[in-house]
């Protein structure tokens, strides 16, 4: 038998119960929509929730000057401060999984302005630093990189700050503050990150460039230790490496030696989004995937009692010479056309709505080409398999009972 | 020359609850080109059995079956199926025709399971089927815009249309009104006088006589097998009936292009 000759059996039963094939049809589309629309929204989910986790640092490289032994006293890490900025220029230049990279320098300082004072820490470091931990100003504007070469007397300032020295909720933009005396120009006000995992303020910072903090604050000329982000989180073990290889070469130390220094990555926060995503992924695909198989059921079921009705319309097609294999066939490509034309359906359905949900949301809902793809194969699996028992029940039968069925 | 259709010590058995049911016990029965066999019998006799068997929708426990040189009793499933397309057409007492499918669709079945006729060989053939039954005109009809005889007469132009070597119909006149039946007998003996061979399967004997030679099915076993004393011609005896219910229904040619 013609394959077109199936395709127009297949049509012309389905077409001859509109309600009942559209119904069962319905069952794959909301299925396969459900699977388009969970795996886009799943996805804008995880991006914005790594976009929010890279804000926490986890996309973060520090690197530590290595503990130093002078005599039998070990000295605390960053103590040789042996680091200096060529070295960062270095990284910079050669470190192709590097984004962005700073050094920095701290210091505890003690502010004025108006009639109050606060103690807080002075961080020098590049303008890339705000970039470095996706941090955002309320107001104001970073220092340039001309102001960071010229070693000029600016600052950006956290909100704790802000709210002590003038006043909660104050925009302190554009006035004065004397850090240990020097009188720095406010240029903008950072936005609020409040406490960390450890429960330290870092609101409770002063930001000024590197060069200033360094010559100015400090009076020397090493790196306490610098900040860097990698291209992309994957890249994070890559980046780490690269900035490995390049201090051991420039510290000169021997081949094979215990660097002298510390390259950490925020590993256990990147491990535990991995974690969530991963479970979000799970639960999205189970709850698509149990969609699917109740649209496959309601396949099996219609065709079965599809197969029961027309047992005379079976019979009938045996005695004029359908081969069992031609009625499996026929009913296969029944199934087959209800799921995949229910999958065409879903898969429209299915992006609009993870359009209408962004758009609702404001989610970054994102459908991918291979959503869609999977949805449709899986649909039509499942015609293939649901469809499968039914058909060959109806294959199977003995022409003569069929005649003979009421 | 071989008959068209030998059997030979044919017997099956069916099991119905806890009772064996002896249906064929030993059936010897040849049919030759050409001839118009009535099959008859009182119910439970058996000869439901043996047309399954005839018409290769059953196989007997044992004996053979030789239908137009093929030793039926040996052939797999799929075979069956292709003797049943090629060389076998099939009338039945409740036409089954496919519901919410064109007479001209109902006709072209049995070539779509053909395989190497085209869609338009197909249409072509189909429409010749129907006009020797004279029906080409309603081909765009559905059959439930048909009346009983119409559809019985689809029926058989869907049992031609394969060009069979033998038409089999089953009881073909028992949902049918006399007049109706009359009009069916006539197709089949125009039919047959066209050189196709028929066999009846039939428990009225008024509509037995219409065929050549009759046969008769007993418990299982053939009791009478003898040519028919005076064979009734189904055109005179329409001629006779009263046209009282013909008023009624349209009338149309019953059989174009037959030969005289």
């Amino acid at each position: 038998m013609r394959f077109a000759g199936l395709i127009h059996i297949a049509w012309r039963s389905l077409a001859r119960n509109k309600m009942r094939s559209f119904l069962t049809m319905l069952g794959v589309i909301i299925g396969v929509a459900a699977v388009i629309a969970m795996l886009a929204v799943g996805r804008g989910a995880g991006e914005t929730m790594n976009s929010s986790i890279a804000g926490l640092g986890s996309n973060v490289i520090n690197v530590f000057p290595g503990s130093r032994t002078q005599g039998p006293a070990r000295m605390e890490a960053g103590a040789s401060s042996r680091f200096r900025e060529e070295d960062v220029a270095a990284v910079r230049k050669e470190a192709g999984a590097i984004l962005y990279i700073t050094p920095v320098a701290r210091s505890q300082a003690q502010l004025k302005a108006g009639g109050q004072n606060w103690r807080t820490s002075v961080l020098g470091a590049y303008p890339e630093y705000l970039s470095i931990r996706q941090w955002p100003l309320t107001s104001g504007a970073a220092y340039t990189v001309s102001e960071e070469r010229g070693a000029a007397k600016v600052c950006v300032i956290g909100r704790t700050v802000a709210d002590n020295l003038f006043g909660a909720g104050s925009d302190p933009t554009g006035l004065s503050v004397r850090i240990n005396n020097l009188p720095f120009r406010i240029l903008g006000v950072l936005e609020s990150k409040g406490q960390n995992s450890f429960g330290q303020d870092q609101d409770d910072i002063v930001l000024a460039p590197f060069s200033t903090v360094q010559k100015k604050v400090l009076g020397n000329l090493y790196v306490s230790s610098m900040m860097a982000s990698a291209v992309s989180e994957a890249a994070m073990p890559e980046a780490a490496q690269q900035i490995t290889e390049i201090l051991l070469r420039r510290l000169r130390l021997p081949p094979g030696a215990e660097p002298d220094f510390t390259v950490r990555t925020q590993t256990e926060i990147a491990a535990a989004a991995n974690a969530i995503s991963g479970a979000l992924t799970v639960l999205l695909s189970s709850i698509a995937g149990i969609s699917l198989l109740v649209g496959g059921i309601g396949i099996m079921n219609i065709m079965l009692v599809s197969v029961t009705e027309r047992t005379r319309e079976i019979g009938l097609r045996l005695a004029v010479g359908a081969r069992g294999r031609d009625i499996l066939l026929q009913f296969l490509v029944e199934a087959m056309a209800i799921s995949l034309v229910g999958g065409l359906i879903g898969v429209g359905l299915g992006i609009g709505v993870a359009a209408v949900l962004a758009g609702a949301q404001g989610w970054a809902v994102k459908v991918s080409v291979s959503s869609v793809a999977v949805a449709f194969a899986f649909s039509a699996a499942t015609g293939m398999f649901f469809g499968w028992w039914p058909a060959r029940k109806a294959a199977r039968l003995n022409p003569i009972d069929a005649l003979r069925y009421e | 020359m071989t008959a068209l259709l030998a059997v030979k010590g044919l017997v099956k058995t069916y099991q119905l609850g806890e009772t064996t049911v002896h249906a064929l016990q030993g059936v010897d029965l040849q049919i030759e080109r050409g001839e118009f066999v009535a099959i008859g019998g009182p119910s439970g006799s058996g000869k439901s059995t043996l047309m399954n068997i005839l018409g290769c929708l059953d196989v007997p426990d044992s004996g053979e079956y030789r239908l137009d040189g093929e030793p039926v009793q040996d052939l797999g499933a799929d075979e069956l199926a292709r003797v049943r397309n090629r060389k076998l057409g099939f009338v039945f007492q409740s036409f089954n025709l496919l519901a919410r499918t064109t007479a001209l669709e109902n006709v072209e079945l049995p070539l779509l399971y053909r395989g190497e006729v085209s869609p338009a060989q197909a249409q072509e053939r189909a429409l010749e089927s129907l006009a020797k039954v004279g029906l080409q005109e309603r081909a765009q009809h559905y059959p439930n815009q048909l009346s009983g005889g119409q559809q019985q007469r689809v029926a058989i132009a869907r049992s031609m249309v394969n060009d069979p070597v033998l038409i089999l119909a089953d009881e073909p006149t028992g949902n049918l009104d006399t007049r109706t039946s009359l009009e069916i007998m006539q197709v089949f003996q125009d039919l047959n006088a066209n050189g196709i061979t028929i066999v009846l399967v039939t428990h009225e004997p008024d509509i037995a006589v219409f065929a050549k030679r009759q046969v008769v099915v007993r418990d299982g076993k053939i009791t009478r097998d003898e040519p028919t004393p005076n064979v009734s011609n189904a055109r005179e005896e329409l001629a006779k009936f009263p046209l009282v219910e013909a008023a009624a229904s349209p009338t149309e040619p019953l059989l174009v292009g037959k030969a005289d």
